[in-house]
C-alpha cells in the first residue's frame, strides 16, 4: 500500500507542467478561434512526438503501457491550464470504449493508429437530452439487407467537428440491446452541427445519422456484450474527468491565493482578512478531498476493478463540485475584474459548470452511486 | 500508487483478524461494538490489557517498547480489522495516539524506558493538559505554573493551575501538562511539557456536564501538585515545539479507526430512513450520498496522509482532515434528526438520556470546536498552507 506517487509518476508530472507552462490565457483564446477550437502545433506535439495519446495504451499496441493513474495526471495538468484540446475525447472516452468494447484486431489497429499520431476520436454517446448513456440514446441500428442502417440524433458530442474517426452508440431492434458503430464522420448521411457552448473549451456539436449505410464492420465488438463495456468505459472517462476537473481547482486556488496576496484595499493586501482567508479556506480543503478521491479513483482503474463504479461516482461528483466551487470563489474573491471577460476565471467557472454535467451530473452521480450500495431508488428521477 | 497489500501483509490481516474475532465472541464479548468515551471503564481497561499482552495495542512501536515494529501497511490493516471486528473504542488512546508518540520522538532514554511499556500493556491511561480557561484557541496563553524546587526526594516541580477539557482525567494515571516554567514569559516561550501523575493529593478532577447530559470532559486543579525534576519532555521552555509535535500525531493511523464508528452511526441512519421509507427521498438520498462519499475521502485522505508521513513529508492533506472531518460529522447529526423528525426528540430516559443517533445531532456541535475550531483551522490553513498574511496578535 502506497498511496503517493512514485518518482516516475513526478517526472510524468514535472514535464507536463513544463511543457505547458506556456499555454497561457493568450494561447489559450487564440486556440479557442482557431478551426477545431484547439491548437494544432500542441496537439501534434503531444499526440505525435510525446506519445502522450499512447501512454496507457499497451506496448504491444504501440504505446507506453502505463496506466490510468499516469494518464489522469496528464488529465490534472491539461485542467489546471484549461487547455483546449481533443485530448479527452480521443484518450479519456474514445480509447476507453475501443479498450473495453473492441474485438481484439479492432482493439489493435485503432490503439496503434492512436498511439502513433493520435487519431482523433469523437464519441456520439447521449440522447437530445444530453443524459448519461444509456439512457436517452436516441440513435438507432437496423439490420438490412447486404448491411446495417444507423439513424437518429446524438447529441453534445466533444470535439466532433474535428474528430477523424466517429464512435456511435446505438440502440438495436431489441430495446436493450445497445451498440457501439465506428464510421468516418465524412461519411454520406452524417451531418455535423456545432453548438456555441457555455464552456468555449470543450466545443460540442449536434450529429444526426440520416439513414446512414454501414457494413458489419462497422460493429465494435459484439452487440451482446456492448453494454457493460460501455459502462466501464464511461466510469473510466468520469475519473479522467474527475482528474482533469482536480487540476482546475488546484490552478484557481493558486490564482485567487495570489491575488489576495498581492491586491492592496483599506491599505492592506485583501488576503489578510478572514473574510477572504476562510473562504480560501474552504476552496483549499476541498481542492485537497477532491485530489484523494481523484487519485485513489485513478488507482481503481488500474488495480481494482470490483470498486470501478464506486470510485468513478464518488471522483466525478465530488471533483466536479469542488472545481465549480473554486471557480465561482475566485470569481467572487478576484471582485469586478474576475466578472470580466478578459479575466480567465469566468473560462474556468464556465469549464466547471460544463465539466459537472458532462456524463451525469454530481446529483446523478450520487443517485447512481446509492443505487450501486442497494439503498433502493429515489422516488422520482434525479438529472 | 500501489492500493494493494503484499502476502505477507494478508498474512498479517488474518493473524489479527483471528485474535480480535476470537476475543470479541469469547472474553469480551460483551464489548463488541462499544462506542461510548468511557462506559463500563473496568472492562474497557481489561480490554486495553489484553491487548497490550498480545502486542496488539501499540503495534507501530519498537519491540522493546512492547510494539512490533509494524509496517504503515500493518498499522492500516489493523486499523481495518479493528473496526470490521467490532472491537471497543480504545480508551487508552491518549497514551497510545498522543504522549506515547510524543515521549518515543522527544524523550530521553529513561522516560522511554520508565513510560513507554505501561502504555503499550495497558497498565498506565493518560489524559491530556493543554487547554485552559483562558487558553482555548489562544493555546499559548498558557497560565498554569510550574517551579523547580527541592522535594524530600530530590528536586522536583511544583505546580499550580487550572487545565480543562481533560477528557478522561477521572481515571488517567498521569498527564501531559504544557506548564510555564519561566515567570514573566509570554505566549510560546518559557513552556515546558511535563508528565504529572494524577493520583496525589495536588491534584483535583471535577466533571463537567455537557450539553449532552453527559460528563466526558474535566477541569483538572493543580494546586501544589508535584512531579519529579526529570519529567519534563524536551528541554525546559521548549514545551511548545514538543505539544505541537504531539498534535501533528494526533492525525496518524488512529483516524481510520474513528471512521469506522462514524460508519456505524451512517448506517444507523440508513437504517432509520429505511423504517420509515425516507431512503426514498430524494433529497434525503442526496444527503446519504454525501455522507457516504466523504468518509470514503476520508479514508483515501488518511491513506495520503500515512503514506506522506512514512516519507516523511507533512503534505497540505494533513492541514485540511480536521476541518474536513469535524464539519462532516456535524452535517452527519443534522441528517440524523432530519431522518429521525420528531420521535429524534424524545428523550431516552431520564434525567436526559438519548440513544446514539440524537447523541450524534448533539455530540457533534463538538466536533467543529475542540482540537482547534474551525476558525482556527481555517486562520492555520489559510496561513500556513496557502503562505497569506497573518492575523495581526494582540500586545
Amino acid at each position: 500500500m502506497q498511496f503517493v506517487h512514485s518518482e516516475e509518476q513526478q517526472m510524468i508530472r514535472a514535464s507536463a507542467r513544463s511543457l505547458l507552462e506556456s499555454y497561457d490565457s493568450s494561447r489559450l483564446r487564440a486556440a479557442l478561434e482557431a478551426p477545431g477550437g484547439y491548437e494544432a502545433a500542441l496537439w501534434q506535439q503531444l499526440a505525435s512526438e510525446l506519445g502522450w495519446c499512447g501512454l496507457a495504451i499497451p506496448e504491444d499496441d504501440g504505446g507506453a503501457g502505463l496506466g490510468w493513474v499516469e494518464l489522469c495526471i496528464l488529465q490534472e495538468e491539461l485542467g489546471r491550464r484549461l487547455v483546449a484540446s481533443p485530448f479527452f475525447a480521443t484518450v479519456a472516452l474514445g480509447a476507453s470504449l475501443v479498450r473495453e468494447c473492441a474485438g481484439a484486431a479492432q482493439r489493435r489497429e485503432l490503439f496503434t493508429r492512436i498511439a502513433a499520431g493520435g487519431l482523433r476520436l469523437a464519441c456520439a454517446l447521449a440522447g437530445a437530452d444530453g443524459r448519461p448513456p444509456p439512457e436517452g440514446v436516441a440513435v438507432t441500428l437496423q439490420s438490412r439487407a447486404g448491411g446495417l442502417v444507423l439513424s437518429g440524433v446524438s447529441d453534445f458530442v466533444i470535439h466532433a467537428g474535428s474528430a477523424e474517426l466517429l464512435l456511435v452508440l446505438a440502440r438495436g431492434e431489441e430495446p436493450q440491446e445497445l451498440s457501439l458503430l465506428m464510421l468516418p464522420p465524412a461519411s454520406a448521411g452524417v451531418s455535423i452541427e456545432p453548438h456555441v457552448m457555455l464552456d468555449l473549451t470543450r466545443p460540442m456539436s449536434r450529429v444526426t445519422f440520416n439513414d446512414v449505410q454501414l457494413g458489419e464492420d462497422a460493429l465494435l465488438g459484439s452487440r451482446a456484450e456492448a453494454a457493460a463495456g460501455i459502462g466501464r468505459a464511461l466510469d473510466r472517462a468520469r475519473i479522467a474527468l474527475a482528474a482533469e476537473a482536480l487540476g482546475g481547482a488546484e490552478r484557481v486556488l493558486e490564482m485567487t491565493t495570489e491575488y489576495a496576496k498581492q491586491r492592496i484595499q483599506f491599505g492592506r493586501a485583501i488576503g489578510s482578512f478572514q473574510a477572504l482567508k476562510h473562504r480560501l479556506a474552504d476552496m483549499m480543503t476541498e481542492v485537497e478531498a477532491a485530489r484523494s478521491a481523484a487519485w485513489y479513483a485513478a488507482c481503481v482503474a488500474d488495480e481494482a476493478p470490483q470498486e470501478l463504479a464506486e470510485a468513478a461516482a464518488i471522483a466525478k461528483s465530488y471533483c466536479c463540485d469542488a472545481f465549480y466551487n473554486c471557480a465561482a470563489g475566485a470569481i467572487q474573491l478576484h471582485g469586478g475584474i474576475g466578472f470580466t471577460w478578459e479575466h480567465d476565471a469566468h473560462l474556468y467557472f464556465k469549464r466547471a459548470r460544463a465539466s459537472a454535467t458532462l456524463l451525469g451530473s454530481p446529483a446523478w452521480q450520487r443517485e447512481r452511486l446509492l443505487r450501486a450500495l442497494g439503498l433502493g431508488a429515489a422516488a422520482t428521477p434525479v438529472f | 500508487m500501489q492500493l494493494g497489500f503484499t502476502a505477507a501483509e494478508e498474512r498479517f490481516r488474518s493473524e489479527a483478524a483471528q485474535w480480535l474475532a476470537a476475543q470479541l465472541a469469547g472474553p469480551f464479548r460483551d464489548l463488541r461494538g462499544e462506542s461510548s468515551l468511557s462506559g463500563r471503564l473496568e472492562r474497557r481497561m481489561a480490554w486495553e490489557r489484553a491487548l497490550g499482552a498480545a502486542r496488539f495495542s501499540c503495534i507501530g512501536w519498537p519491540q522493546e517498547f512492547g510494539g512490533r515494529d509494524a509496517t504503515l501497511a500493518e498499522q492500516v490493516i489493523f486499523a481495518e480489522e479493528y473496526a470490521r471486528a467490532g472491537a471497543p473504542w480504545r480508551i487508552g488512546h491518549l497514551g497510545i495516539e498522543l504522549a506515547g508518540p510524543t515521549i518515543l520522538a522527544f524523550g530521553t532514554q529513561a522516560q522511554k524506558a520508565r513510560f513507554l511499556l505501561p502504555i503499550a500493556r495497558g497498565e498506565e491511561f493518560w489524559c491530556q493538559g493543554y487547554s485552559e480557561p483562558n487558553a482555548g484557541s489562544d493555546l499559548a496563553n498558557v497560565r498554569t505554573r510550574a517551579e523547580l524546587t527541592q522535594g524530600a526526594a530530590g528536586p522536583e516541580w511544583l505546580i499550580n493551575g487550572q487545565k480543562i477539557w481533560t477528557s478522561l482525567a477521572q481515571f488517567a494515571d498521569w498527564s501531559f501538562v504544557v506548564c510555564r516554567t519561566e515567570e514573566g514569559s509570554r505566549g510560546h516561550r518559557g513552556l515546558s511539557y511535563l508528565l504529572v501523575p494524577m493520583r496525589q493529593s495536588g491534584v483535583t478532577v471535577r466533571p463537567i456536564r455537557q450539553m449532552t447530559g453527559e460528563a466526558e470532559f474535566n477541569e483538572t486543579f493543580f494546586a501544589d501538585a508535584r512531579t519529579a525534576a526529570d519529567n519534563v519532555v524536551g528541554a525546559v521552555g521548549d514545551g511548545w515545539r514538543i505539544a505541537m509535535g504531539t498534535l501533528a500525531f494526533e492525525r496518524g493511523v488512529s483516524t481510520l479507526g474513528q471512521q469506522m464508528s462514524f460508519r456505524n452511526e451512517l448506517d444507523a441512519i440508513i437504517e432509520a430512513a429505511r423504517a420509515n421509507g425516507l431512503i426514498d427521498d430524494p433529497a434525503i438520498r442526496q444527503r446519504l450520498a454525501h455522507a457516504h462519499i466523504g468518509l470514503k475521502l476520508m479514508r483515501y485522505s488518511a491513506l495520503r496522509m500515512l503514506s506522506n508521513a512514512q516519507e516523511g513529508r507533512l503534505a497540505n492533506e494533513a492541514y485540511t482532515y480536521k476541518i474536513f472531518w469535524a464539519t462532516w460529522r456535524r452535517k452527519l447529526g443534522e441528517l440524523a434528526a432530519d431522518v429521525l423528525g420528531p420521535r429524534g426528540e424524545i428523550a431516552a430516559g431520564s434525567p436526559y438520556e438519548w440513544e446514539l443517533l440524537p447523541r450524534l445531532f448533539l455530540g457533534s456541535r463538538a466536533d467543529t470546536i475542540y482540537g482547534g475550531t474551525n476558525q482556527i483551522q481555517r486562520n492555520i490553513i489559510a496561513e500556513r498552507a496557502l503562505g497569506l498574511p497573518r492575523e495581526p496578535r494582540g500586545g
